[in-house]
């Protein structure tokens, strides 16, 4: 660990803020809590919210997973991990059960978080009437008055024009009854795992120096019509072909070389791991005809995603980084870029 | 013999303002009385600006009441007064839909405003840009107020919404575009729509007619017409346009400097008025 910082990065002082503004958002649940957001070490609009949060609250004794879009290895979440693992030297993990800290952009981990867990989202745009209304101090005033019409009209401009609402990403949700929130740009399959959950979560927005949470079970519920009933998105028939998971979300991608579209698991330790997984045998990677032996039924429990990491500079697919290992030190992947 | 209930004269007003001012500015102890004299609106001691002095007006159901006055005379501060818009510096307003008329609008806490803006009054404003959300469907905007008063029903908000531009005619081919691609008149005839989407009692018309030609400003004041005539909305009409005055209002209040200058039967002012700036107004019309 190397001692040009503070614990964590910050001064204690700041760490306090931070804590106190999340306090404040745990206390009110789905409102945005404003806070002095710090001049970080990566770019504003890169995670900075989250990490934030992360640095303010991380022990010693915690284990850390970041996720981008998620994936572990994309160069976002290593980047992040790599600063909170040099400044502090907590163990860094890829496998979602065993991490007490979850900071995460996009994605909510498909595996059911527990209490003793806590989840942080990285928000770009914490307001969920920003398009609505351009105005902060308008916007502060609607959400004192509890006046969501904008929220629902845009929802019904969507419908007019497009038939279906068209929120990709980042469908605003009521949560507790009292604030609409913007959940981060998670797909709407995500929404209903922050209702009722067991685990704390945690949004941070660094640009805009904000910070909200969502306690463990709160209802929390996206806004739909009564006659236009929310959905998530749906794979029906659908599934990965390197874990054959179903009911997962799934992204579709395409092979240049044949043209062939295939699924895979978006959560990439949710699809290296054996203990979320349905016992589905991997007939669909079969019949695709992946090559790795990584793809096999009978060698999951031991794969792990190692990605762009350097021992795997020459990935014998480029397309795929599924490699097979047994070693378990490689869970600690980020740590011993610290060393 | 006369007969009390044909003349209505036990009918209660729809809307009633009383004593209303609004003054921009923190008005000195000599202007603050209500016969201070003024530089015309302007106190020449502490340059506070008189918007609107004083003024008191009855709206009854079913009636159109005009207010005529020059540019800068307070009376589309008035309105902005009646819809919040402005916040009203004394007064009191009071709705016969709004609770009986028991409360002063100008007294309630935001929300119970805006439920008074989304269910007792319709405001068209002169400038469809204050009126409408131009990147919004036609459509969203009629269901805005809907939305704002509870509804979550899509199809039932669709439907009221395509009744509504179906009345103002506007081809329901259109009706999921935005106003942005509309001519003036078209928005100007949305907006109307918008006003009406939660058949308000009262209706507040801003210049409604301003800035569009001709043909177009008699199929808008026609409209309106039918609108009184069938859903029996009471309206406050504020223009300068003694036309639109003489065909729409049944009574009319002139405004000069803030204040009320006359008031009476619309064919009485213009035929016979008393103030001397009615008056130059009157005969100054083309």
């Amino acid at each position: 660990m190397q001692q040009r910082y503070n614990y964590a990065f910050f001064d204690e002082a700041s760490k306090r803020e931070i804590r106190r503004a999340i306090i404040k958002g745990v206390s009110i649940p789905g409102y945005q809590v404003p806070f002095a957001s710090r001049e970080m070490p990566i770019g504003r609009g890169w995670g900075t919210g989250g990490l934030q949060i992360t640095l303010s609250l991380i022990g010693r004794s915690d284990v850390l997973k970041v996720i981008d879009q998620g994936s572990d290895d994309s160069v976002n979440a290593v980047n992040i991990k790599r600063l909170v693992a040099d400044t502090t030297d907590v163990e860094v993990t890829e496998a979602t059960e065993e991490a007490t800290l979850i900071q995460s952009r996009h994605r909510i981990p498909e595996c059911p978080l527990r209490d003793d867990q806590i989840l942080v989202l990285q928000v770009p745009t914490p307001e969920p009437l920003r398009s609505f209304e351009p105005r902060e101090a308008v916007t502060r005033r609607l959400h004192a008055e509890a006046d969501y019409t904008g929220a629902w009209l845009e929802l019904f401009d969507q419908i007019v024009r497009h038939g279906t609402t068209t929120t990709g990403a980042d469908h605003p949700v009521l949560v507790n009854g009292r604030y609409v929130m913007a959940p981060s740009p998670i797909p709407r399959f995500d929404n209903l795992k922050l209702n009722q959950a067991d685990h704390l979560t945690l949004l941070g927005a660094g640009r805009e120096k904000k910070i909200y949470a969502v306690p463990p079970y709160t209802d929390v519920v996206p806004l739909d019509f009564e006659d236009h009933p929310f959905a998530v998105e749906r794979f029906d028939g659908k599934r990965c072909r390197l874990c054959g998971a179903e009911g997962v979300y799934l992204d579709e991608l395409v092979d240049e070389s044949t043209g062939e579209t295939y699924y895979q698991c978006n959560d990439t330790s949710y699809c290296a791991s054996s203990a979320c997984q349905p016992t589905k045998p991997a007939d669909a990677a079969v019949a695709s005809g992946a090559e790795s032996s990584g793809s096999k039924a009978s060698s999951r429990a031991e794969a792990r995603f190692v990605g762009l990491s350097p021992q795997s500079s020459a990935p014998e697919a480029p397309s795929l980084t599924l490699r097979t290992t047994g070693d378990p030190s490689s869970d600690r992947e980020g740590a011993s870029h610290a060393r | 013999m006369l007969d009390d209930q044909r003349f209505g004269a036990d009918e209660a007003p729809c809307l009633s303002v009383r004593h209303l001012s609004k003054r921009f500015g923190t008005a000195c102890p000599q202007c603050a009385e209500p016969g201070a004299s003024l530089n015309r609106n302007v106190c020449p001691r502490c340059g506070t600006v008189h918007a609107v002095r004083d003024v008191s007006l009855e709206v009854f159901p079913g009636e159109i009441v005009g207010i005529v006055g020059e540019s800068g005379s307070g009376k589309s501060t008035f309105m902005k007064c009646l819809f919040f818009d402005e916040e009203a510096t004394e007064g009191e307003v009071r709705a016969l839909p709004y609770d009986g008329g028991a409360a002063n609008l100008l007294e309630l806490s935001s929300q119970q405003r805006r439920a008074v803006r989304n269910t007792v009054f319709g405001m068209v404003y002169q400038n469809p840009y204050l009126g409408l959300r131009m990147d919004f469907s036609s459509l969203s905007n009629i269901a805005e107020q809907m939305i704002a008063s509870g509804s979550r029903s899509v199809g039932a908000m669709r439907a009221r919404g395509e009744q509504l531009l179906e009345r103002v005619n506007i081809p329901l081919s259109r009706a999921a575009e935005p106003p942005r691609n509309f001519s003036g008149g078209m928005q100007q005839r949305v907006q109307i729509a918008k006003a009406l989407s939660n058949n308000p009692p009262i209706l507040l018309l801003d210049e409604v007619t301003t800035g569009l030609d001709l043909s177009v400003q008699a199929a808008v004041l026609d409209l309106i017409q039918q609108i009184r005539r069938d859903f029996n909305v009471s309206m406050l009409v504020v223009s300068h346009d003694l036309g639109v005055i003489r065909m729409l209002a049944d009574r009319t209040l002139v405004m000069l400097d803030g204040r009320v200058i006359e008031s009476g039967l619309t064919d009485q002012i213009l035929e016979d008025p008393q103030h001397a700036y009615t008056q130059q107004l009157v005969y100054s019309l083309l």
